[in-house]
This record gives C-alpha cells, structure tokens and sequence, in this order.
C-alpha cells in the first residue's frame, strides 16, 4: 500500500509540475505580452503585474519565481479588476463552486447507483429501459442546453422556481439538476453493467445457495463490487462536473469561481486564467490522487499488499 | 434405508432467443441418508441443472422447473414458498461451485462469509460463531484458523479456497451437501486431498452428498451409488460395482471405454459424434445416432426402466425379450 | 430428416416386433445440422441490424451527414449575411427554422454548424486514432521498459484536467477550426492509446501470432495482419464514442467565448448567441441547434452501445 501510494503520490506531482510549467509556457510565448495587452492602461495594475511575475528579469528566473508563487499559494493579481488578486476571488467564489459540487456529487451518485441497480435487476424490464432511456438522454444533452430548457420552463414559465444568485436551497434545485444529469446518467450505465456482470458470478450464486436474503445479496455481496468500476471513473466525473460548474454558473448568475474563470476568459484576463487554471488543476489533481487511494483501501487485493511493502 | 431425497419425473427447460431449451427431460432418482450418489455425464447433458434445481437456483426467467417433485424430507421443494426455500438452503441442504476462485467474494474476507450463513440462520453470538468457524476452518484442515480467517480469498490457493467453499457449506451443518465438479478446477494432486476430505466429513457429520462430474476417476473413489446421465434424461443407476463392471446400457460401456485404465490394453474408444441438440431432443432414445446397438424401436420410443438388479435400473431397449434374441442372432452369425 | 413420427397408439409396452432391426449408428445425420459460417464482420452486422435504436441512430447520422454536405448548396440564403429588418422571424415557408436576432436564416445556420460540428468531431476522433494506434501499438507490441516508459506518460497525461488544457491552449493561441481540433487531441489520444495497448498486448499473445512469428513473418507485417484487424472491435467503438465528446467540447468551448468566430456558425455559438432570445420567447433560435447537438450526440451514443454489443466476439451466439 505505501509503495502504491508513493507511487500514485510521485504521478500527482510531475502532472502538477507539467500544467503549472504548460501555463506559463503557453503566457510566456503569447504574441506579444499578455501582461500589456491593449485593455490594460491602468498603472497599479502594471505594477503589481511586473512585482508578481518579475517581468524584468531574465525567463529561467521568472520560471522560479513563478514556481515559488505557486507553491506560497499566491497566484498573482487581476488586470480587469485592480485591487483584486486571484486568491480573493478564490476565497469568495470557491466556497459556493465547492458546495454546488458537493451536492451534484451527492445527488449524481445516489440517483445513479439507484437507476442503474434497479436497471441491473430488473434487466429487460420495463424499469431497465426506462432508466437506460433516460441514462442515453443524460449523456445527449449537454449541462448548458438542459440548464437553459430547466430555466426557461420552470423558472420562467412555471415560476417553480427562483432563478439567478445563491441564497435559498431553492436556489440550488435547478442548477444542481442540470450539472448532475450528465454524471448520473454515467455513473448509472456503468452501475448497471458491472451490476449485471457482478451477479452472473459464482459468488453471488454462493451467497443465494448460503440462504441469504435478496437484500443482502444485493447489498453485501453485488454492489460492493459493483461500485468499484465506478470509484474509478470518480475523478473523470469531477473534473466534468468542475468544467460543467463554469457554464452553469454562468447562466444561473451563480457567484462561483466558474463565473469569475469564464469571465476572465472573456475579458482576456491572462493573469486569472492563469492562476485558476492552476488552481482548478491542482484541485483536480489531488482530488484524483484521493479516489486514487480510496480504491486502493476499498479492494483487498491493494490494500493486503501493505503486509508485504511494510 | 430412510430416503433423504426423491426426485420424481423431473423437468427442467430454459427459453432462449432460439427457443426453449428442454435441459432437464424426466429424472428420477432418489438418495438415502448418508450416502453419496454421483451423477454422471458428458456437459450439458443437464446434470449441473438438476443440482441447480434441487436449490432451486435455476435462473428464472429464463429457467423453469416445468414438472415433478423434489421431495426432500417429506416435502416438495418445487412447491414451498421462496421465504421457506431461504431457510433450507444453507441450513438443510449447502452447496458447493466448480470453481473454488470465484465462488467466493473477493472483496470479503474469508471470516466474514464463512459467519454470514451462520448469522443468517441462527441466533449465534459473534463469539460463538467464530468460534464455530474456526472450528470449521480445522475440520477442513486450514492451517491457523484465526489468523486466516482475517484475510482475503486471493491470499488463498485454490485448493485452500475449495476448502474454505466446504467449510462455508457445511457449517450449518447441513444434511445433504451438493457438490457440483468440486474437483475440476483443482490440480490433480490437490483433487485427491479434496476427495479424501469429503470422506472424512462424511464419517464426521453424516452428511449426505450428491456429487456431479464427469470424471470417472473420482466416482471411483468417492461415490456409493452412481447415476449416468445423458440428453436430460437418467439412463442407468446402480450402485458403483454394478455400473463399473456390469454395465447395461451402451451409453455407460462407452463412457467407461472411454477413460484411460491400468488394467485394460489397447487403445481408448472415444464415444463417436455429439449429444443431441435439446432444443428438439429426440422422441426415442437419445442416443440412437451415436449407438453401436441401435434399433429401429430405439429411434421411435423412449424406453421403459428396467430393473437389472434390486439397485440397478437401466432405460434401454436391449433389455427386451426381443432385442436379446436378436443379439443372440447374431453372435451365432 | 426427422424421425419419422410415431403412431400415437404405440408406447413403449405396445412397440411392434417388427421394429426390433438393426439400425446401426449414424452420426452424420447429427453433424450436418451445422449454422451457416459467417466472418466476423458479417455476423457483427447481422446483430447491429437488429438492434433498432443503434440503426436509428446509423440511419440519422447519414442524413445528417447528407444534409450538413448539401442543405448549404441549395439553401437561398447566406450563412452570415441576414437582413436586420427579418429579424426574430419564427418557422414559416421562407425561413423553415426562423430567423436570428440579426435576421440570418437559422435553416442555412444550422447545416453551417453541423459541418463545422461534424468536421471537428470526425478529425479529432481520426487524430486521436492515428496517435492512439501508434503509441499504444508500440507500447503494446514492444511491451518491458518501452511499454513501461510510454505508459508512465500516458498517466501523467491522463491526470491532466482535459477542458482546463483545452481552454488554456485555446486562450493563448486564437480559436479557429484548426486550433480547436489540435487543443481537443493534445490530451485526448490518451484514452485511445490505452485500449489499443490493452488489446495489443492481450492479442500478441495468442496462439495465431505466435505461429506467425514463428514463421519468420516481419513485425510491421504482423501488426498489420494480425494486430490491428482482431484490435478493431474496441479502436471502431471509441471512435463512435469519441466523435460526440469532440462534438460537446467544441460546443461548450464555444458558451465560454472560446468557440469558431462569425462569419461561421458553430452550433455552440449559435446556442450562447440566442441564450437572451430564448427568455423573450424567440425559442427557434435555440431550440434547432441544441436539438441537433442533443439528438447527434444521441445517435453516436446509441450507435456507439450498439457497435459495442455488436463487435463483442463474446457475444457471438
């Protein structure tokens, strides 16, 4: 187990080395600087701009700097908006980005571990069908296009719910159903078919000629199993719910951190692009670095190597 | 003898895309206490269904017990409630897979599924069950019980994992044990510990056992009594001297002939051509096209059982009056 | 060649002594009931055919495909060129899907967008298969400290937040149909990569290859006869999978800003740029590219499961 942590841990860091090394390559070489473009005449700003990334100083010595900044957690200022740093819109935006992923986790597995058992058992049944239907819908429709057909029905014109800002549970309904339909729909196909596989096998039969109940079968001995499969697709399904977060925010006017990203992707804030990009991608990293470990702990046949690698 | 198990005129189908499959054609046998009668024949003859049935494990849909009885202990198991099926199995009647590397859970240690029988069944402290198990794990002959009841099956080889598969069956002690191709999947080496433990658990608790394989070597070994079995149906039953030196249908002398012996020279005669497709089986005797001894009366009727002896019963139309007068024909010829 | 059917009145007590003859064995009769051979290709077919939604989908990607290479032809009107007066036009005989807030016929819009979604979806998907089969066949093939190698970078890269690569490559370098297709396959070759190193490695050990190479048959010549024909199943099946995620990027890149700019139309753009329209009841201009997205991604997917049922040689019956 710790060689296999090591392991995963020494991955973790050169894929961090390599994006945060990727971004300032890729801001080094725009044409022209990105840290003078036209829209930015404001002096304060210029300021802070050369103190963060040393602009007077040779390139191999930014890169360090750069490196340093990175690793003290400061990730630089903003140029549309002066006074502003990317660690304060971090600190404000992150909270409300972190809750609204954590409830679309949550709702996304319990609805897809739910549809797809109940598919798996009920295999070429009306109920298999229907799930599956809405399984292939979730992965069809992209989050924005939902997002937009979820306000403009029942928002605008039925008036169930409040749209715009984060304030009351309310609130979260509608942008929570339109970034955890993509995630449900595929972790339900995937819980179906390793479900379906999982109970062809000999062990559930032996747990059925053990004298069990359906319940215990189902619970104990296929599930178990069944969601393994799925732990692994955990960190693909976060980064998609993290990317899916920039647009949904967007249209709900959620003051998240994916809000301030895509809008300073619209203003060509190179600076914040920058420094969220990094951010996002260290959280996703390490993020992939825990389900990583907790399917380590979860199947026995990593986690007994411990006895031998210790 | 007191019967512990009766099988009457048993069947068995299962619907496919290509239509039904008639997998269980018309068994009968029965099993006394504390015997062990293995079935035998070739796969797919239908002799892993009717284990499967006696659980009532058969897979439904698409699998269907469409007639017969299987009275176990004064009760017909095709007609108890899915509830009552629950309690017996595990408790009265266990279970054993071919395959000792996945019959058991991969992500439970073994401890856990040797005690959830246990739990389930009985009102049995934590501490007693596993003290049962241990006491399990040794009659299997698992060496440090306790420290292995901790660990996961792939710490296991697999003959310590079949073994572990007989101490989950037996540990509610059952009082009948079927043992599905327990030895198959095992090195030639490990298959004789195995069958040498099913003879002593059998002294030890009396259970008794149907065995179904294929391998002659192990009926020789282990079985009392032994019923062929071919295409669905039950041919001959006797006890294991009857069937081994006087066989009666051609079916079983072939199958015999078939296996590689110490005492006998020349080459081996394998059966020639295939068992027939049990989408339509045959209306006569399922072995017809493949029977050296075949009769014109062979391909139209089924035939009766014949008592060759008070043990030993044979389905096949050489027994008839007529069919010995025509062999004598022709042995004069 | 059925047994000849038994009189009714004859049971096995009643069997005339007349049938008590010689018949003697005869297994040929068994051996020729035999299904009729069909190659893999063919039987993969066979099953597709029969799965209607699979075909469904098959059958609106052509169209799509059909109208996405001629609707613009004959289409009157001009993809970027609409007439101000027109605009918020709903479906009628003129404009069949209405016009937009700058009176351009959504129609011709549309069938823009579907070949520049189409196109996008199609080169990524070909990109990612070409650098896949390459990497992951040599990875696969070549096996000990190579395999060892490549894959250590495929890990890496596979950790990399796919979109966030996107974004930042499409930041820095001005979005255009090219710079799209690259920053989508920079990273996305990965997951193709893998499954052919997967089946590479699971083929090259199996009794056909190994009797060719016995026979002196060169590497490049086995990769091409025997290696990538059997790998083919799961490399057609990924593509099906990967063209609707190209699809869906390209589409969100566009709702972020970072989308293909006029005079083409993606459907991304054309879905962001009618996002107001939609809250003053013109739903037209977002509802027939969304509709394409939604129902093109469908199709692939559907396809997609179905080509995966079909191609499955466990499932060959």
């Amino acid at each position: 187990m710790l060689k296999y942590i090591l392991k995963k841990l020494l991955i973790m860091a050169i894929t961090l080395w390599i994006i945060i090394t990727l971004t300032f390559v890729l801001m080094v070489s725009v044409p022209g600087s990105p840290f003078n473009s036209e829209g930015n005449s404001n002096e304060i700003v210029q300021a802070n701009l050369e103190k963060h990334y040393n602009l007077d100083k040779p390139i191999p010595v930014q890169y360090l700097l750069y490196l340093k900044s990175i690793v003290t957690l400061e990730f630089g200022p903003s140029i549309s908006q002066p006074n502003q740093t990317v660690n304060d819109m971090i600190g404000r935006g992150f909270p409300i980005s972190a809750e609204l992923g954590i409830v679309t986790v949550i709702v996304a597995l319990i609805s897809g571990v739910t549809l797809g058992v109940l598919a798996a058992l009920r295999h070429n049944g009306v109920i298999d069908y229907l799930s599956m239907g809405i399984a292939v819908l979730g992965i069809s429709v992209p989050n924005f296009i939902l997002a937009t057909l979820l306000i403009q029905q029942l928002a605008v014109n039925l008036e169930w719910f409040p749209v715009a800002t984060w304030k009351s549970p309310m609130h979260m309904v509608l942008p929570v159903l339109a970034l955890a339909t993509g995630p449900m729909a595929i972790i339900a196909r995937l819980t179906r078919s390793t479900m379906l596989e999982v109970l062809t096998q000999d062990y559930i039969k032996m747990a059925r000629a053990k004298g069990l109940s359906p319940w215990k079968i189902i619970v104990k001995h296929a599930l178990r199993n069944a969601l393994m499969p799925v732990i692994t697709v955990m960190g693909t399904l976060l980064a998609g719910i993290m990317t899916g977060s920039f647009v949904i925010e967007q249209i709900f006017a959620i003051p998240g951190m994916g809000k301030y990203f895509v809008e300073s992707i619209n203003h060509r804030d190179y600076p914040v692009i920058m420094g969220t990009t990094v951010f996002y991608s260290a959280f996703l990293i390490i993020m992939l670095f825990l389900v990583d470990i907790a399917y380590g702990l979860l199947d026995p046949r990593i986690k007994v190597m411990k006895k031998e690698g210790e | 003898m007191e019967k512990i198990l009766e099988v009457k005129d048993l069947h068995v189908t299962f619907k496919t895309y290509g239509g039904t499959v008639q997998a269980v054609r018309g068994v009968d046998f029965h099993l006394y206490k504390g015997e062990t009668l293995a079935i035998v024949g070739e796969s797919g003859c239908g002799k892993s269904v009717t284990s499967s049935a006696i659980m009532r494990l058969i897979p439904s849909p698409p699998g269907k017990i469409t007639a017969g009885k299987i009275v176990f202990k004064g009760q017909d198991l095709t007609r108890v409630s899915e509830r009552k099926m629950r309690s017996i199995r595990g408790v009265d009647i266990s279970m054993i897979f071919q395959d000792p590397m996945t019959a058991l859970n991969p992500t439970l240690t073994i401890g856990t599924q040797l005690i959830e029988g246990l739990k389930q069944h009985k009102k049995i402290s934590d501490k007693d069950a596993r003290i049962r198990a241990i006491e399990m794990m040794e009659l299997v002959g698992i060496p440090n019980p306790e420290e292995r009841m901790k660990q996961y099956p792939h710490q296991f080889s697999g003959g310590m994992r079949q073994r572990i598969v007989i101490a989950i069956a037996l540990i509610c002690e059952p009082e009948l044990l079927i043992a599905d191709e327990p030895t198959t999947a095992l090195d030639v080496t490990i298959q004789a510990q195995i069958l040498e433990l099913f003879e002593k658990i059998q002294e030890v608790t009396g259970v008794s056992i149907i065995l179904i394989t294929h391998d002659l070597g192990v009926v020789a070994k282990i079985a009392d009594r032994i019923a062929v079995m071919y295409a669905g149906k039950i041919i001959e039953t006797g006890n294991k001297r009857e069937i081994f030196y006087k066989p009666q249908h051609p079916y079983t002398k072939g199958l015999l002939n078939s296996v590689p012996r110490l005492d006998t020279k020349g080459k081996l005669q394998p059966i020639d051509g295939t068992p027939p497709d049990l989408f339509s089986p045959p209306q006569g005797c399922p072995f017809t096209a493949r029977c050296p001894f075949a009769m014109e009366v062979c391909n139209k009727v089924y035939p009766e059982s014949t008592a060759v002896s008070d043990s030993h019963r044979v389905d096949c139309w050489l027994q008839d009056e007529r069919a010995k007068q025509l062999l004598a024909t022709m042995v004069t010829n | 060649m059925k047994p000849q059917k038994n009189p009714q009145h004859i049971t096995s007590k009643n069997v005339p002594d007349d049938w008590f003859t010689w018949r003697g064995k005869n297994t040929v009769e068994q051996e020729l009931v035999a299904r009729p051979s069909l190659s893999y290709w063919q039987d993969a077919w066979r099953r597709l055919r029969k799965n209607i939604l699979a075909m469904s989908g098959l059958v609106f990607l052509i169209l799509l495909i059909l109208f996405a290479v001629f609707a613009p032809v004959f289409s009157p009107y001009e993809v970027d060129t609409g007439v101000l007066s027109e605009q918020y036009q709903p479906p009628s005989a003129e404009h069949w899907f209405g016009t937009d807030g700058l009176g351009r016929d959504v129609f011709t819009r549309t069938w823009y967008g579907a070949r520049i979604s189409l196109f996008v979806g199609f080169m990524a998907a070909l990109i990612d298969v070409t650098i896949g089969i390459i990497w992951g066949g040599i990875s696969g093939y070549k096996g000990g400290r190579t395999d060892n190698f490549m894959m250590r970078i495929i890990e890496i890269l596979y950790g990399l937040p796919y979109l966030l690569v996107v974004i930042l490559l499409l930041v820095v370098f001005k979005p255009s149909l090219f710079t799209i297709i690259v920053a989508l396959t920079v990273t996305g070759w990965v997951g193709m990569a893998r499954i052919v190193r997967g089946q590479v490695m699971q083929i090259k050990n199996y009794e056909f290859v190994l009797a060719s190479k016995s026979f002196g048959t060169k590497t490049p010549r086995i990769i091409r006869k025997n290696l990538l024909p059997n790998s083919m199943g799961p490399i057609i099946v990924q593509m099906t999978l990967t063209v609707p995620s190209a699809i869906f990027a390209e589409a969100f890149l566009s709702f972020i800003g970072l989308g293909i700019s006029s005079p083409n139309a993606s459907w991304g753009v054309m879905a962001n740029d009618s996002l107001g329209a939609i809250l003053s009841g013109n739903w037209w201009t977002l509802f027939f590219p969304a509709f394409f997205i939604s129902f093109t991604m469908f199709a692939f997917n559907v396809l997609g499961d179905g080509l995966q049922d079909a191609l499955d040689p466990k499932l060959r019956k």
